[in-house]
């Protein structure tokens, strides 16, 4: 097993407003290897977003975080000066989203935000010399004629081409983790294709981690090596990508796969999960799926489940994993 | 089956203008450029392609929210593409939309009451009781209760904002319901229960969906039929079996074969198709795939390949379509053992609980 490149412990990030204490990230463990892939699933809501502004430590007030590490090659990035973080982040993290539009300047050229970037973390370099390394980004990334699309303006490229650009810029100061929140959600089907394509590509190359943040089960079966499923702001289940395919443990881990049309299998109904993601104001007591949980009994909702290992390396959150042994224990009773 | 919808010919080109006082066309965009397809009763109909392919643009055609630069629409039998008046009216009646975004299409200032009554009042359908009594009916109907017409959209979650919009769609009942990507804006178990929901309604009230969507997994659960549109044209067109196992065009099979699959055993299958869609301003001659098509020949470059039925039912644009080679599609998979059987006492569970 390849040494841990990131270790996030008990990770705790909380809101106060007038409604009271909002808990966007509750206490969640995640470890990423060098060179590999850690997938994180979760609908809308589940704090998967909040996590890795966490991480980043970009929690936008009056957001906070009251507990836990960051460690990053085992230096905790919690305790960082404000400087020092400053050059962790596109330094050693680089982060891409969702939307290339808006993450982009309109105003300026794709050359002048790549060579931007790069002047602050080599205030040294000739504009020439960065020039010539914002080039070759955008070579990296297999953008066809870099030199012309390096004076053009985001509104000239398609949405595949300005992804392209962002990842050039995430990874022109050759960061060791790359967190990618829903990189390819925006895109159709086939750009999607190409971009987990050069991501896949790139790893390689440079031998970096990536954090991806998904909501689409294809794209995680794809492309991680792990997988953690989020669910109101903690971890539900973790396990390597085809044991959570194969085994899947929690609820909600199967109520998202019953969810999801399948080419290889034709289903009159979809499985669904009832109900709605609960606003984080509003987290239940007990198991916060126990509400739409069609498993859950007396116990579920009194206290919070811990995460068990149930086969190596595969964790759930569920006091009723595996389901069969529960339900047979049930039957008997 | 009797025909609903009949599409003939149907385009929608932009003339692009340069010039503040002298105004110059300086080109075309052909946002539908020569669509043709029907739809019979009670059957689903769905538009796929990537964005740009002018399935939106095809919807709202329909509709007649947007004027056909050529074709013809006819819709029960009746040429509708230049009705207006009274015919327009009636005809708006019997095809309601489903917008995308449950969001931006609910008017935050009227209740769900309110805003799933309004189609009937546009139409002079019923009394003021009667409506009141008709939206109750259709809140239960989409899975809402009768008290949620006092409340204002942004009380609602993405999933039931569009069940208001079904519930709304449905107000007049209609005969066909255009559905513009009606689950793509939504979480994934929502999504899941929304779909049910639109298949329910259809077996209940006997509706048409011409269902717009890019996502194949889904199109491939909820159609009869499916139309691959690409550059403002259909590239092929066949029952949904056929068209999943056996596509006989490169764009529809390179759209086959970029879906990632939930099964990481099958990991690295996906295949790219290379490139952009090209500006629907300079639509490439001959084919209009050839420049991305990995097959293309000297004469997908010079002559357009024409939609013709290579078997009963099934339409393709390819000059090539019968020899092209084995797409090497697979499909074989599916759940393991463990899975399928947690799904199923996870099903079992779930009706015992609703019961």
């Amino acid at each position: 097993m390849a040494e841990d490149l990131l270790r996030v412990e008990g990770l705790r990030t909380v809101f106060r407003n007038s409604s009271g204490l909002i808990r966007a990230v509750d206490g969640i463990d995640l470890s990423v290897p060098r060179g590999r892939t850690l997938g994180i699933v979760g609908e809308s809501g589940c704090g998967k977003s909040m996590l890795s502004l966490s991480i980043m430590r970009l929690v936008p007030a009056p957001g906070r975080i009251t507990e836990g590490r960051v460690l990053l090659e085992g230096r905790d990035l919690l305790k960082l000066s404000t400087a020092e973080m400053r050059q962790v982040r596109g330094g050693q993290i680089a982060m891409i989203f969702q939307e290339p539009m808006t993450s982009l300047n309109p105003v300026h050229s794709v050359g002048r935000q790549i060579t931007e970037a790069m002047r602050v973390h080599s205030p040294k370099e000739s504009a020439g010399a960065l020039k010539e390394q914002a080039i070759a980004a955008l070579k990296r990334v297999r953008i066809p004629s870099p030199e012309r699309r390096f004076d053009e303006y985001p509104h000239q490229l398609s949405g595949g081409m300005r992804q392209r650009v962002m990842i050039a810029m995430a990874l022109a100061c050759r960061p060791r983790l790359l967190i990618a929140d829903e990189p390819t959600t925006a895109l159709d089907v086939t750009v999607q294709a190409q971009i987990l394509d050069l991501l896949r590509e790139l790893q390689e190359e440079t031998g970096m981690s990536i954090i991806l943040i998904t909501h689409d089960l294809g794209v995680v079966a794809e492309m991680a090596d792990e997988v953690a499923v989020l669910y109101a702001g903690k971890v539900a289940e973790r396990a390597p990508a085809r044991a959570l395919f194969e085994d899947p443990q929690h609820p909600y881990t199967l109520g998202l796969l019953g969810s999801v049309p399948r080419l290889d299998e034709e289903r009159d109904r979809l499985l669904a999960i009832e109900g709605a993601v609960p606003p984080p104001f509003a987290f239940p007591e007990g198991c916060r799926f126990h509400p739409r949980c069609p498993f859950a009994i007396g116990p579920c909702r009194e206290g919070q489940p811990p995460l068990r290992e149930i086969a190596p390396g595969h964790h759930a959150a569920c006091i009723r994993a595996p389901v069969e042994a529960s339900l047979a224990l049930e039957d008997a009773a | 089956m009797s025909g609903l919808l009949e599409v003939s010919g149907l385009a929608r080109h932009y003339p692009v203008k340069r010039g503040v006082v002298l105004q110059k066309q300086v080109g075309t965009v052909r946002a539908v450029d020569g669509v043709s397809f029907d739809l019979a009763r009670g059957e689903t109909l769905a538009l796929v392609g990537e964005s740009g392919c002018g399935k939106s643009t095809t919807a709202r055609l329909v509709m007649r929210l947007i004027e056909p630069s050529a074709g013809t629409i006819r819709f029960d039998g009746q040429d509708v593409t230049n009705v207006g008046g009274g015919a327009l009216r009636t005809l708006r009646r019997r095809i309601q939309i489903v917008f995308q975004d449950p969001y931006a299409s609910l008017n935050p200032r009227l209740t769900v009451g309110e805003a799933i009554a309004e189609p009937m009042a546009v139409h002079g359908i019923g009394d003021a009781a009667s409506r009141r009594a008709k939206v109750e009916e259709l809140l239960r109907l989409v899975g809402l209760a009768p008290f949620h017409a006092a409340r204002y959209p942004h009380e609602f979650s993405g999933g039931q904002r569009q069940r208001i919009g079904i519930a709304r769609a449905l107000s007049v009942e209609p005969e066909l319901v255009v559905c513009d990507e009606p689950v793509s804006a939504l979480d994934v178990s929502i999504q899941a229960q929304v779909v049910n929901l639109m298949k329910d309604l259809q077996a209940r009230l006997g509706l048409s969906y011409l269902f717009i969507a890019h996502d194949l997994a889904v199109v491939k659960h909820m159609a009869d039929r499916v139309a691959v549109m690409y550059l403002g044209q259909i590239m092929e067109i066949s029952d949904k079996r056929t068209l999943f196992a056996d596509p006989r065009h490169p764009y529809t099979r390179a759209l086959l074969a970029a879906i990632p699959h939930p099964d990481p055993s099958r990991r690295g299958r996906v295949t790219p198709l290379g490139g952009d869609v090209p500006s629907p301003m300079a639509v490439p001659p001959g084919c209009r795939f050839h420049t991305r098509c990995p097959f293309a020949q000297e004469r997908c470059r010079q002559e357009i390949p024409a939609l013709r039925e290579i078997a009963p039912g099934h339409r393709t644009a390819c000059h090539f379509a019968e020899t092209l080679p084995d797409p090497g599609l697979d499909y074989s998979g599916g759940l393991t053992e463990a899975a399928a059987r947690r799904l199923a006492l996870y099903d079992a569970a779930r009706r015992k609980s609703a019961a």
